[in-house]
């Protein structure tokens, strides 16, 4: 079989003339249908138009935007109206997106929260794979297992470390309702922590885990405060900066 | 494991020894292939100390128990191997809730040699039983917290820990409020 051998750039000429990229025609003066580089002063015109329409919101606000605005007035307009709701939205959409989970195991279900963090899991599909090792660099800590009352002072500690927005998960039943080991060592997290999202099992499996972050990021996505303090009477826990 | 007649003789042989007296050794018990030695409170250390002289070298563990509602309530088991036939024997003390004070076998003896295993695990049972060990030589709480009060495994202790919040009371709650 006789195999047809073609040059890789048929038409590429050591002039540039006949190359497919850039194409200079200086016969069309109103610059419509070109693909080039040439500057048009009249095309120019038509893209302001048009992106001074975008601004106004003619697609996304419909037919009630006013259309006479200009200046000030458009921006004013586009400031009240645009721009500061998405970047609120933004911002959630940006944090809910990017969890820095607290490297911090308690037991058990310790393990599953590796393997959440595991290839088959794999929470780095949605941005929360970095562990942090230190709770200043971490905004979401995952209370993996029984709180013993020696350790809860120390996990308190550890939350009021971390810096604001946090949230708090309580995984598996024993920091939720000390599950199987209710007696006196134990004391379930919400007594001493605020917990936003309780993902139950004995140990959860890593899908629980992960519906149950999905369920924090889906909160943190709809409303950034979420209100936590209000509900949990934790008012006055914000961290103090020093000279504040 | 000493079989039942081995258990007797070894009995014996501890009654007969120096420094010991026909009391020392409470009762014999040989159940289920466990041999079992109950040994007045006082002579522990000595009891243990000719054990050991008799090959049963390796104290594997130290540990408490409650016999409410029979007196005296606590016991301490001490649960001695001889390695070379590998064979096991079970020493047990009782004393009462009243008084609950022991010789610690921590420290060195008379003989230079002491069981520096059970350093932690009298401790421990100090911890959960309330059984304070005489001569131990760091005589203090190794698993709850330091101000802690009570003894949690003894079987009149309560059960405690919160109650559980279910749906239906939920309102009993102290905590969370919604």
């Amino acid at each position: 079989m006789e195999i047809k051998r073609e040059p890789l750039l048929r038409d590429a000429h050591p002039t540039g003339q006949g190359q497919r990229g850039v194409q200079i025609d200086s016969t069309h003066p109103t610059g419509q249908g070109q693909k080039g580089f040439e500057i048009d002063a009249s095309g120019l015109r038509v893209n302001k138009h048009d992106s001074k329409e975008l601004l106004r919101g003619a697609e996304l606000l419909g037919p009630t935007a006013p259309a006479s605005m200009d200046g000030e007035e458009l921006e004013r307009y586009v400031h009240e109206r645009v721009l500061t709701t998405t970047l609120d939205k933004a911002v959630a959409w940006g944090r809910s997106n990017s969890f820095f989970p607290l490297a911090f195991g308690l037991a058990c279900c310790a393990m599953e929260q590796f393997q959440t963090a595991g290839p088959r899991m794999d929470i780095a599909r949605f941005g929360f794979e970095a562990f942090r090792a230190s709770p200043r660099q971490a905004d979401l800590i995952i209370l993996a297992g029984r709180v013993s009352i020696k350790m809860a002072p120390i996990i308190r500690r550890l939350y009021d470390q971390m810096l604001e927005p946090k949230w708090a998960i309580s995984m598996g039943a024993c920091c939720s309702s000390m599950g199987v080991f209710n007696n006196y060592a134990l004391v379930p997290a919400d007594k001493f922590m605020p917990i936003d999202v309780h993902v139950p099992g004995c140990p959860p499996r890593p899908e629980g885990l992960m519906h149950g972050i999905l369920k924090l990021r889906k909160m943190v996505q709809d409303d950034p405060d979420a209100g936590w303090r209000e509900r949990y009477g934790a008012r006055g826990t914000e961290e103090i900066l020093p000279g504040a | 494991m000493p079989d039942a007649t081995g258990l007797e003789l070894l009995a014996k042989e501890l009654r007969d020894s120096e420094g010991l007296g026909p009391e020392s050794i409470l009762a014999t018990l040989h159940f289920r292939g466990h041999a079992t030695l109950e040994v007045q409170p006082r002579h522990i250390r000595a009891v243990l100390a000719q054990l050991r002289e008799r090959g049963y070298r390796s104290m594997m563990s130290v540990h408490g128990v409650d016999y409410y509602p029979h007196e005296p309530r606590l016991g301490v088991h001490y649960e001695l191997l001889d390695m070379s036939k590998v064979d096991r024997v079970t020493v047990t003390v009782r004393v009462p809730t009243e008084a609950p004070e022991l010789d610690s076998v921590t420290p060195d003896g008379e003989d230079g040699k002491g069981w520096p295993t059970a350093d932690h695990q009298e401790r421990e049972v100090y911890d959960m039983f309330g059984v304070a060990f005489r001569g131990h030589p760091d005589m203090r709480r190794i698993l709850m917290p330091e101000d802690y009060e009570g003894h949690p495994q003894r079987r009149d202790f309560p059960v405690g820990g919160e109650p559980v919040i279910f749906t239906y009371n939920e309102h009993e709650s102290s905590g969370v409020t919604r």
